[in-house]
């Protein structure tokens, strides 16, 4: 009960400090708008970046058996337990400008650079949303019966159309779910993003970065859009019980 | 005329199969993990012999000794399992056309040759249920008509009848000595009910499971 409170007050606090009469013109000042945008964009771009990245990864984890299988897993799992902002460190070693192996020859060659830009942002949540997608498809991909791919190629289907239109669908709540999940995180994400693209107002300034600063000088602003982020994470769950939980796979 | 002769290896044990099958229903029998699912499975195309050579009338499916391997895609064998398998994602007549669709006909004439089968299984009620409201019984029925649209050449049942009810499953037994009586092609039916065998099959091939590492093997009997 204890724990009930505990988990439900602060969420009624930020509903009774959310300034409902002002809302819309809280939420339409330049950063508040600015931050919408960017955070809206950058979480959707790392959620397809997640999906492109994820499937194939997940495919190779959940259905073959090789050495190091269990080992690779436990790599993926990595970014989850692991502090955001190191993550955030650890992306700047390698993607760094000046000092990341990988960011210094991008900008030699390209001019391109990762840090401090709206790219920048969808390399850490990426980064750190990926293991969410990964895990949940694995499983999805890795508990669905086989017989049915093989039923299908009996059927004449062929071997991509067994793919994409057998075993992806057959996983698909499980795909939905990870989808889901690693979109909320991206649009989560904090320590790494500030760590690694930075805090600038309308390329890298996203939601949570925006809130947290907003406190000191606009702490109405802040509420509302923490509000706008307690609404996302409602509508994720709702999504998930929806499509996922009670399905039971 | 189906024939399967050779040797197929699985993790359990080795499969050393010699056997003919003409248009009948021959009942697979034997022991757990003797290998009577992989015998299936080398008719289908999911599985791939070690040595020797599966034929199909006049046509080599599988023969590694001359490089030849027919996928399944391209074989036409019906399957039928324990459970239905009916695609969750679609409804009993897409189900049926599945087939149909797969291989290019338009929707319109694989939807009219899907209610045509359901018909003659008296499930043409069905065709527009979602398959999670079935019943296990009425899935199995959907799934014959799902294995039987397309043609096949060759019937693969792996204890189709196993996961029934009583009822339903001499509703069924009857249902499927009267298909496959008229299909007129090489059927195998993997059982372990004699009834099953007295009321479909013409005879039975027993899989035996040797001492030590020694192959599995097939005999006829009756």
């Amino acid at each position: 009960m204890v724990a009930l409170v505990f988990i439900a007050l602060p969420l009624i606090g930020i509903a009774w400090r959310t300034p409902w009469s002002s809302f819309v013109d809280q939420l339409s000042s330049p950063a508040a708008r600015a931050a919408l945008r960017l955070s809206f964009a950058t979480s959707v771009v790392s959620a397809i970046c997640t999906i492109a990245l994820g499937t194939p990864l997940a495919w190779v984890v959940g259905r073959h058996e090789f050495p190091g299988r269990r080992l690779l897993r436990a790599l993926i799992t990595v970014p989850v337990v692991l502090p955001p902002v190191v993550s955030g460190v650890a992306l700047l070693a390698v993607f760094g400008r000046t000092n990341g192996i990988v960011g210094k020859l991008l900008f030699d060659t390209f001019g391109t650079q990762l840090t401090f830009s709206p790219i920048g942002v969808i390399v850490s949540q990426t980064f750190v949303a990926l293991p969410f997608f990964v895990l949940a498809a694995e499983g999805g991909l890795s508990s669905t019966d086989r017989r049915y791919e093989q039923l299908a190629a009996t059927l004449g289907a062929s071997e991509k159309y067994v793919f994409a239109g057998v075993t992806l669908r057959l996983a698909s709540p499980a795909l939905f779910a990870g989808l889901v999940l690693a979109w909320a995180r991206a649009l989560g994400e904090f320590g790494a993003t500030i760590t690694f693209a930075g805090n600038i107002e309308g390329r890298t300034q996203t939601l949570p970065l925006a809130v947290y600063l907003l406190l000191e000088s606009d702490p109405s602003t802040a509420y509302a859009l923490s509000m706008v982020m307690v609404s996302v994470a409602v509508a994720v769950l709702v999504a998930l019980r929806g499509r996922y939980l009670r399905g039971g796979r | 005329m189906l024939q399967v002769a050779g040797i197929a290896s699985h993790p359990n044990f080795t499969l050393d199969a010699d056997i003919a099958i003409g248009k009948e229903t021959v009942a697979v029998v034997g022991d757990n993990g003797t290998g009577k699912s992989t015998l299936l499975s080398l008719i289908a195309g999911l599985h791939r012999l070690d040595h020797g050579r599966v034929m199909l009338d006049d046509d080599t499916l599988d023969s590694p000794e001359s490089r030849v391997f027919v996928a399944p895609q391209h074989r036409r064998a019906a399957m039928l399992f324990q459970q239905a398998l009916l695609f969750p994602f679609l409804n009993v007549r897409e189900n049926v056309a599945f087939a149909l669709r797969r291989s290019g006909i338009a929707r319109e004439a694989a939807d009219a040759a899907a209610i045509a089968a359901l018909q003659r299984l008296d499930a043409d009620r069905l065709a527009d249920r979602k398959v999670q409201s079935l019943s296990g019984g009425e899935a199995q029925r959907v799934a014959v008509a799902r294995a039987l649209v397309f043609a096949p050449r060759v019937m693969l049942l792996d204890e189709p009848l196993t996961a029934l009810d009583r009822r339903s499953r001499a509703d069924f037994r009857a249902l499927l000595r009267n298909e496959l009586r008229t299909l007129g092609i090489p059927c195998l039916i993997v059982t372990h009910d004699d009834a099953d065998i007295d009321a479909m099959c013409a005879r039975e091939v027993r899989l035996e499971r040797t001492t030590g590492f020694e192959p599995a093997t097939l005999t006829l009997a009756r």
